[in-house]
């Protein structure tokens, strides 16, 4: 790799920082002077998409590398940033501060899985499938098992997951822009498309690179401004990592007192009264014989919510606090190691390590991932607990007429509900409603900062949506154009043909993965949680044998592929849609726990039953394992 | 291709090596995790310590197993002749 190239990048992506710090200050003198929101919303959006479109137009390719891993010469810093942008998702960025606002101690799941992967990634798979170099995982499936069947499992299971994935990415894309443009949903999920189209669509994987890196720049700026001044704020230390311990027992002091409260108990008991007087409606319902009514709908979901405001408070660092701590653990456990697997076998991630120059920048590379990925991980829980010590302190116990004007701002959008139930006219904590999403979104208001960063946080949640869509489409597309059409139905085709499907394809992917967020489907969003346990259900254990044990064939891999991905669905279909009973206690999103196992145990089964690969197959595996040995 | 004993030697290494992070990771996930209630009376920067753990420590861990894996193998790929040409 030359070292002028690398210097260029430096340059390139110093000077895009600065600019970019300077557009912020710019738009925050203009707000100074007068400038209305709506339009720094607009300007915010604007020039950052047409940023993202720039670049895929500079790095447009009409190169076959180039096009699929970008001329493996990505340096591994910045693959470890385009890593992070393809990672962190609006998930990541808008719901998981308030998950952990929401869960406390047990929505550290989600932190420890979506980052202790990386150690598999890491150790396992990363530096093998670079020595392997081609351009996607079913690839390597193909190559290492041999036969179409193999591949073309593998092709399925990455566009299921990939699939479900992205239309969640597009539907926050909606979400984001038709909040702060003041645009229909359906026409901020068109608006955003263009965005990643105009990026992935020419360039492919050169172009999604770029843009990436670019995309990761503004979106660490994004999360980290509005928690530090937060931090600033409440304990006049600007780095809220490090003192948000001495938050956290405040915190926990006032829940203490919180829970002592006689008006919070009246509270509780009048949801409880509410609760229980749906609960009779309903009995009235059924036993008239109107089963299946959307009233009945209504009843359950206001029954479950008053349900909740009813519960007891419980301290936001207990572990496990519900009334069967045992089970929870369990849970947590299971999620944890779903969420790690499958983190590891995610194709649109794993693809990213062929574009590294060599293996031994692949092993960098990933230090590289976990440690920019780290640097939004490492902030979310202090987001939550910050968030919470503000609405604890100065929200909860104050007269309802006199409450901080962003409770009213996010009541318009109905992010934030409050309800004097009892009453008293004080705000109790049982009688506040905040949607988890507010947390990120709202934190720049708490903190008393201009709407400037309003608009760079939504910038920032756009740009982690957009990255993650365009890795996710690209995948899909390149699961479509290479693995099936180029490998299986026309070996022949010349590049420059190759290139035109796999563009066609992408484009088919996009629309219909719009179209589908644009009807707001919301199975497919309570499904995101399951790509993982997919994913990990059906690559990680055919990828992890496949470069450990040479004995592994084919007839092995494609049924641990078939019983792992098939044991996965049939429990979290039959769980979440028939009424199953659980396993153990374990929830459909970890349905990877038992199919994990099962597909490693199928492959090791079933290879030793069939006869060992032969010759070329194992030279495969020893080149795989050595960085220097050639076929 | 016919592997020699300095190969194998090599692979060797890295299995242990793998092995041993990979344990190294198992314990600080899972086993905190496990005992998080019984580990609660600990503090640790006025954290309890399987918040911390959850929320930092167990971060700072993986970036510095993923680091010291890439630094050794690294190391390792000279020492046994089996680095890639520099491109």
């Amino acid at each position: 790799m030359s070292r002028a190239f690398v210097q260029r990048l430096q340059k390139y992506y110093s000077f895009y920082t600065g600019g970019l710090v300077l557009f912020i200050l710019a738009l925050a003198v203009a707000e100074y002077m007068g400038m209305p929101e709506r339009w720094i919303g607009w300007v915010f959006m604007a020039s950052t998409v047409l940023l993202y479109a720039g670049i895929g137009v500079v790095t447009r390719t009409v190169d076959v590398v180039e096009y699929y891993v970008a001329g493996r010469r990505v340096p591994a810093v910045f693959n470890g940033m385009a890593t992070g942008a393809d990672w962190m998702s609006a998930a990541s960025f808008i719901g998981m501060a308030g998950a952990l606002y929401h869960k406390g101690y047990d929505g550290l799941a989600f932190i420890m899985g979506w980052t202790g992967g990386y150690v598999l990634v890491a150790l396992l798979l990363a530096p093998y499938l670079r020595k392997f170099g081609q351009f996607t995982i079913p690839d390597f499936m193909g190559a290492r098992y041999g036969g179409h069947t193999a591949r073309t499992l593998a092709a399925i299971g990455a566009i299921l997951a990939s699939f479900t994935y992205v239309t969640a990415q597009i539907y926050g894309v909606g979400i984001i822009t038709s909040r702060f443009l003041d645009v229909s949903f359906e026409t901020g999920v068109f608006i955003g498309l263009g965005g990643i189209l105009f990026c992935s669509f020419l360039g492919g994987m050169r172009a999604i690179t770029w843009t990436q890196v670019a995309q990761y720049i503004v979106l660490i700026i994004a999360y980290l401004m509005p928690v530090v001044f937060l931090s600033y704020k409440v304990t006049s230390n600007p780095i809220p990592q490090l003192v948000y311990g001495s938050v956290l027992q405040k915190v926990t002091e006032r829940e203490n007192e919180i829970m002592a409260d006689p008006a919070q108990a009246t509270a509780r008991a009048a949801y409880a009264r509410r609760a229980q007087s749906i609960e009779e409606q309903i009995a009235k319902l059924t036993s008239s014989g109107e089963g299946a009514s959307n009233e009945l709908i209504r009843l359950r979901n206001a029954k479950a919510l008053a349900e909740e405001h009813a519960r007891p408070l419980t301290h936001h660092a207990e572990p496990f606090p519900g009334p069967d701590p045992d089970r929870e653990r369990l849970n947590f456990l299971a999620l944890t190691f779903c969420l790690m697997v499958g983190t590891a076998a995610l194709p649109h991630v794993l693809t990213r390590y062929y574009t590294t120059p060599s293996v031994r920048e692949a092993r960098n590379s990933v230090f590289w991932s976990i440690f920019f990925i780290s640097l939004l991980y490492f902030t979310a829980p202090a987001y939550a607990v910050f968030a919470k010590y503000e609405v604890y302190t100065n929200l909860i116990g104050s007269s309802i007429s006199e409450l901080p004007s962003w409770v009213a701002s996010w009541s318009k959008v109905g992010l934030v509900r409050v309800e004097d139930i009892n009453h008293d006219g004080i705000l109790q904590l049982a009688e506040l409603t905040l949607n988890p999403d507010v947390i990120v979104l709202a934190t720049p208001e708490i903190a008393g900062l201009p709407f400037v960063v309003t608009g760079l946080v939504a910038a920032g949640g756009l740009a982690s949506a957009l990255s993650t869509a365009d890795g996710l489409l690209l995948t899909i597309a390149n699961a479509l154009s290479h693995d099936i059409y180029f490998k299986m139905i026309e070996p022949s085709a010349s590049t420059g043909r190759r290139l035109m499907v796999s563009k066609i394809l992408l484009l088919l992917a996009a629309l219909v993965a719009a179209y589908v967020a644009s009807t707001k489907p919301d199975t497919i969003l309570s499904m995101v949680a399951w790509a993982f346990s997919i994913a990990g259900a059906c690559f990680f254990p055919a990828l992890v044998l496949g470069i450990f044990w040479k004995r592994a064939n084919m007839q092995g891999a494609v049924a641990g592929m078939i019983v792992g991905l098939g044991l996965t669905l049939y429990y979290l279909i039959g769980v979440k849609f028939f009424g199953m009973a659980q396993w153990y206690g374990i929830s459909d999103v970890s349905a990877g726990i038992f199919g994990i196992p099962a597909g490693f145990a199928t492959i090791m089964l079933v290879s030793l039953l069939t006869p060992a690969p032969d010759r070329k197959t194992q030279n495969m595996v020893e080149s795989v394992r050595y960085p220097s040995l050639k076929l | 291709m016919q592997l020699t004993e300095k190969h194998r030697e090599y692979w060797r290494r890295n299995l242990r090596l793998t092995g041993f992070l990979l344990s190294v990771w198992f314990l600080l996930t899972f086993a905190v995790i496990y005992f998080a209630r019984e580990l609660s009376a600990l503090t640790f920067m006025g954290f309890p310590l399987p918040f911390y753990m959850g929320a930092q420590g167990a971060l700072i861990v993986y970036v510095m197993i993923i680091w010291y894996y890439a630094h050794r193998m690294n190391k390792l790929d000279q020492e046994y002749g089996v680095a890639e040409e520099d491109r």
